[in-house]
């Protein structure tokens, strides 16, 4: 009847996890309880779980990747003071079998639930906007990749407190994973987990790709599209190129788990070296998906807070493409140890070479175009400049990697783990920190705190080299990744360093929490609301309409002239948005429980499959198919906005607008 | 509400090209079962020629079934396939290379 599933299976002996779980269920009843206090039920339902809306959906998107990064975060120092602990005859507090998963869930969560679905809500934001759409190619499809998303978070953390969850690393490369030499349920809801929120990722792609495509403003020609589209055009390609590797890899290795098949085993004629080549395929690609949109936000970003155009449009579109077709031919320096010859290994090492060097480009554009602008020294700005310096030396320690060579030295060394957290903390992390402050004010209408924002930023910054420089040293000396304890004194005090930086960042997010709180109840304090829809004088057509902009984006789809439009347009002295202008009826999705529904069965389907629940899976299968056919069957999924409607509307922002000007 | 906005321009076929499209799939498919059961070639002639009639059973189902053609309406589905084709190829050429020097330097062959 259960399957797999029995009371042993909850971990009520490990008082960590038992501890964890009552401070996660007081804080998720103080969250119901506070919404059923103040009634808000069918408000969240209605306007924003069952919501086509991308702007509300992106906002989603962000909320569920900063839980992550908590998570994830916690997982992270848990680490640190475990290896701070464990040494000479200490066993620190954490016994192998739980280290292991922590490390697994770290990565796993940080890589597919905190950076994915930061990235994904920041394109569900800004992408429609920038691009005068008034919605995405597909509404529907895109609450459906949230969902995906979401739920998969959510089966990640329910392994938290119902069996476990992988001890085979971020990407469970097998044997390992295996049955034979992992028989629990952790791989399990690792693939399910995956699996799942790559469909959701994978349909995101396809939507963002088309919606670009198809949905431009009238006279927005490919080189007049803002560089962060262009950096997020890219990433849609990769992830549609990627996503489908990650799916094979992910359902081959299911198939050797659930119907003992030989892909990746040892015996049977099985080959775990493939299994490595496969995953890579998608595995790097995917950090290119990742740090891309964080190229895009730090272009306009320079290019808005030093006052003058991006230095380079042109070349960062072509240095944007040239990454992202050579990130496909790079993979093997994630195994150059595997035992491929040098010609392999000469061959991808090159390449990896020369894929610093459009990367290069970007940060030289970056640093022309702050050259002799009027640079303010914003909040937002100072995550820039952090990333420039971060991320230079993340990406010089990455061609270190990149010599086959030096790589058998270092290889699975706690420098390779220094490397990419300088490259994806400085650089992926940074750029979307500094996207969230930039394009707040749009979301909401008010600004968020700077001077808190600052702070996080020294705690981010400072911490990040405190937790991390230690790690290129012990990596050096030769310790390496994964480790649950060790007794070679010159590694102990680096590893105690590192514990104070992960401290550090600690205060960071904490920083953060508290400008976000700061920031919400100050919010109707005149200097940051943001009546104009333009705080910060910026170049690009999100910032034409209102903050936060009415659910149809744009009344009058905008005419584009000219790269930057709506900076070209101030200068020129044309209202982008036409006000009291000649409005239409406007074609707008309605709102779905669909995504939601189908997010739910999916979950039920995952749940089911790692425990062997065999008829709960078939629930879960059924549910999904089903709604997906009474949705498909479903004619009344649109609607029209009264030209009434939008002219009240857009009054109300000219009202808003013109007060602002006489405030002035 | 009844005006939905209908997709654009592109052609979904006739009843003919689809026949055409189907016959052509049940010959090809039929085909590759032939070789393999009546042993007709040896083993790895076989290999190569179920192949060869996969592919060519992938270009009938894009043009008969996807409607993949050169008019300028189709220019990026052709794009979009070419790129896939591309990464693909890059892929799995990639892997060949990768597994087929390894397996010689490791000596597992």
């Amino acid at each position: 009847m259960f399957g797999k599933l029995t009371l042993s299976a909850i971990p009520y002996d490990v008082p960590i996890l038992v501890g964890t779980f009552i401070g996660a269920a007081i804080a998720g009843l103080a969250v119901v309880g506070l919404i059923t206090y103040y009634g808000k039920w069918g408000y969240l339902w209605r306007e924003w779980l069952t919501s086509v809306d991308h702007k509300r959906i992106g906002v989603m998107y962000i909320v569920v990747a900063l839980v992550a990064l908590f998570r994830g975060f916690a997982d992270a120092i848990m680490m640190r003071s475990q290896l701070a602990l464990a040494y000479a005859g200490n066993p620190g507090y954490l016994p192998p079998h739980h280290y292991d998963q922590i490390f697994s869930a770290h990565g796993t969560i940080m890589i597919f639930f905190m950076a994915m679905a930061f990235m994904q809500g920041l394109m569900n934001i800004v992408v429609p906007l920038q691009i005068g759409a008034r919605d995405v190619a597909f509404p529907f499809v895109n609450t459906l990749s949230f969902w995906m998303t979401t739920i998969s978070f959510l089966l990640v953390n329910v392994s938290l407190f119902i069996g476990e969850f992988s001890q085979c690393g971020w990407l469970a490369y097998p044997p390992l994973s295996e049955q034979q030499f992992s028989p629990g349920v952790g791989v399990d809801y690792y693939i399910w987990a995956v699996q799942l929120s790559g469909v959701g990722t994978l349909l995101t792609g396809v939507n963002f790709f088309a919606t670009i495509v198809k949905m431009r403003a009238p006279g927005m020609t490919y080189m007049r599209m803002p560089v962060f589209t262009w950096t997020i055009f890219c990433t849609t390609v990769l992830i549609m190129v990627a996503f489908p590797i990650l799916t094979v890899a992910m359902g081959l290795l299911g198939l050797d788990r659930y119907l003992g098949m030989h892909f990746f085993t040892n015996d049977g004629g099985g080959n775990q070296m493939l299994y490595l080549s496969v995953i890579w395929g998608w595995g790097h690609p995917e950090v290119y998906i990742l740090v891309l949109p964080a190229f895009g936000a730090f272009s306009e970003i320079t290019q808005t807070f030093s006052r003058k155009p991006l230095f380079g449009y042109k070349t960062m579109v072509y240095a944007t493409a040239s990454i992202m077709v050579l990130s496909l031919v790079v993979w093997v320096h994630h195994f150059f140890t595997m035992g491929a010859g040098p010609n392999v290994n000469a061959f991808f090492g090159i390449m990896t070479m020369i894929i610093a060097v459009p990367t290069g480009v970007k940060i030289f554009n970056w640093l022309f175009t702050m050259y002799k602008g009027r640079i303010e020294f914003h909040a937002t700005m100072y995550w820039v400049i952090g990333f420039m310096i971060t991320f230079s030396i993340g990406g010089m320690t990455g061609v270190m990697l990149a010599i086959p060579a030096s790589d058998f030295v270092l290889h699975n060394s706690l420098f390779v783990i220094a490397h990419f957290h300088n490259v994806i903390i400085g650089g992926v992390y940074f750029g979307y920190v500094a996207a969230m402050n930039f394009w707040f004010p749009k979301s909401f209408g008010f600004k968020l705190n700077e001077a808190w924002g600052k702070r996080a930023f020294w705690c981010w910054f400072i911490g990040f080299y405190v937790a991390f420089m230690p790690l290129y040293v012990v990596g050096f000396e030769g310790m390496t990744r994964r480790m649950n304890h060790y007794d070679n004194p010159e590694w102990h005090p680096w590893l105690l360093i590192a514990e104070v930086g992960a401290v550090l960042i600690a205060c960071g997010i904490v920083c953060q929490l508290t400008q976000l709180y700061v920031s919400i109840r100050d919010r109707n304090l005149a200097e940051n609301r943001d009546l104009t829809g333009d705080p910060w004088n910026a170049r690009t057509l999100e910032w034409s309409t209102s903050s936060p902009p009415p659910f149809y984006n744009f009344a009058i789809l905008p005419e584009v002239h000219e790269l930057d439009a709506f900076a070209h347009d101030k200068e020129a002295g044309i209202d982008t948005r036409r006000a009291g202008g000649d409005y239409q009826p406007i074609h707008m999705p309605k709102n779905t429980a669909c995504g939601f529904l189908i997010g739910a069965f999916s979950f039920v389907l995952g749940f089911g499959a790692v425990w062997y629940i065999w008829w709960l899976a078939a629930v879960g299968l059924i549910g999904v198919i089903a709604t997906v056919i009474a949705r498909s069957a479903d004619n009344d999924v649109d609607y029209y906005v009264p030209v009434s409607e939008v002219a009240r509307i857009e009054q109300e922002h000219t009202h808003n607008l013109m007060a602002a000007q006489a405030a002035e | 509400m009844a005006d939905h906005i209908s997709s654009s321009g592109e052609s979904h076929g006739s009843v003919g090209s689809y026949v055409t499209g189907f016959v052509l799939a049940v010959i090809l498919t039929v085909a590759a079962f032939g070789l393999v059961m009546s042993h007709a070639m040896s083993p790895s002639a076989t290999g190569g020629a179920i192949a060869l009639l996969a592919v060519v059973q992938i270009v009938v189902h894009l043009i008969y079934f996807l409607h993949m053609n050169g008019s300028s309406e189709q220019r990026w589905n052709v794009m979009a396939f070419a790129f896939t084709v591309l990464s693909v190829l890059v892929l799995v050429a990639g892997t060949m290379f990768i597994m087929h020097d390894t397996s010689i330097n490791m000596m597992s062959r």
